[in-house]
């Protein structure tokens, strides 16, 4: 079974702005999760559109939950592979974004369509699509929520990163301040507090009934 | 950034550089002359394709935008 997802988002730059961004937004405050970024093949096409793949590093961390069924000695990172095609004809930017680590486990594919925006010229409009699924046996309604709700986590900060990337090139001061960067600590430090809580729980749980 | 090989990041930055110019300034633009980075590209596949197999990264075989084609257009 393979859960979908799908949402639109907006840019307050151009097209054209936010093509450029893309090459150049990593690093960024909110992606302290990227390790590494790689051009590992590019070419422009007989019709002059530009193809690229992408290899991103990044940290992946399972909940305490799936520990039993992981492997002992588990990477702490994951390989993400992100094509992509910029059409400047058409001017439409699609993305293709999915993990080449841990993919039994969970598997999460992103597909992104960036478009200028029909009713406002200096917007840009971002239609996103996931499937997130597995093959953990008896475990995949609760590996696919997992794994949506760290989507849509990882969404925000993709979609604040792109802003902050965005501010930088035209030359504002990105509007993340420090009282901002501070709740955003708290507010992860309580995540992580409310998930190991979920975990304490279930354990207690299960005990219980052993 | 850093490139997934060590020995790579000083290649990738000098060609993230000319890459960046060239695609704001000339390939949105419509201007089909050419890329002219072709050679720090060249170097800089040689490095970080060596750190692929190095690190045994499967990447092979993987075809351009693979996953897509089951997916339905939507």
């Amino acid at each position: 079974m393979v859960k979908y997802y799908c949402c639109a988002g907006l840019l307050k730059s151009s097209w054209d702005q936010v093509c450029v961004a893309f090459w150049q937004r990593y690093p960024n405050p909110y992606s302290n999760h990227v390790l590494t970024e790689d051009i590992i093949f590019r070419e422009v096409t007989p019709t002059n559109c530009l193809i690229s793949r992408r290899l991103l590093t990044k940290t992946s961390r399972a909940p305490h939950w799936m520990e039993p069924y992981l492997p002992k000695q588990m990477a702490s990172s994951a390989y993400i592979i992100e094509d992509s095609i910029v059409d400047p004809q058409k001017r439409t930017m699609t993305t293709l974004t999915w993990n080449i680590s841990h993919a039994r486990l969970m598997s999460v594919e992103e597909r992104c369509k960036y478009y200028i925006n029909p009713e406002n010229g200096s917007c840009t409009e971002i239609k996103r699509e996931a499937w997130i699924s597995t093959n953990v046996y008896g475990l995949s309604r609760a590996v696919q929520e997992f794994g949506l709700r760290r989507f849509k986590n990882s969404v925000t900060k993709t979609m604040k990163g792109f802003e902050y990337v965005l501010a930088k090139m035209q030359g504002e001061t990105p509007s993340r301040t420090l009282t901002e960067t501070a709740t955003e600590r708290a507010r992860e430090t309580a995540l992580a507090a409310k998930e190991k809580a979920k975990d304490l729980a279930s354990q207690a749980q299960k005990k219980q009934y052993v | 950034m850093n490139s997934v090989g060590e020995a790579c990041t000083d290649m990738k930055r000098e060609y993230d550089q000319c890459f960046n110019r060239w695609f704001a300034e000339k390939f949105l633009k419509g201007d089909q002359s050419g890329d002219p980075c072709t050679e720090s590209f060249k170097r800089y596949q040689l490095c970080v394709q060596t750190a692929i197999k190095e690190k045994d990264i499967p990447v092979d075989g993987v075809e351009f935008m693979g996953p897509n084609k089951d997916k339905p257009e939507s």
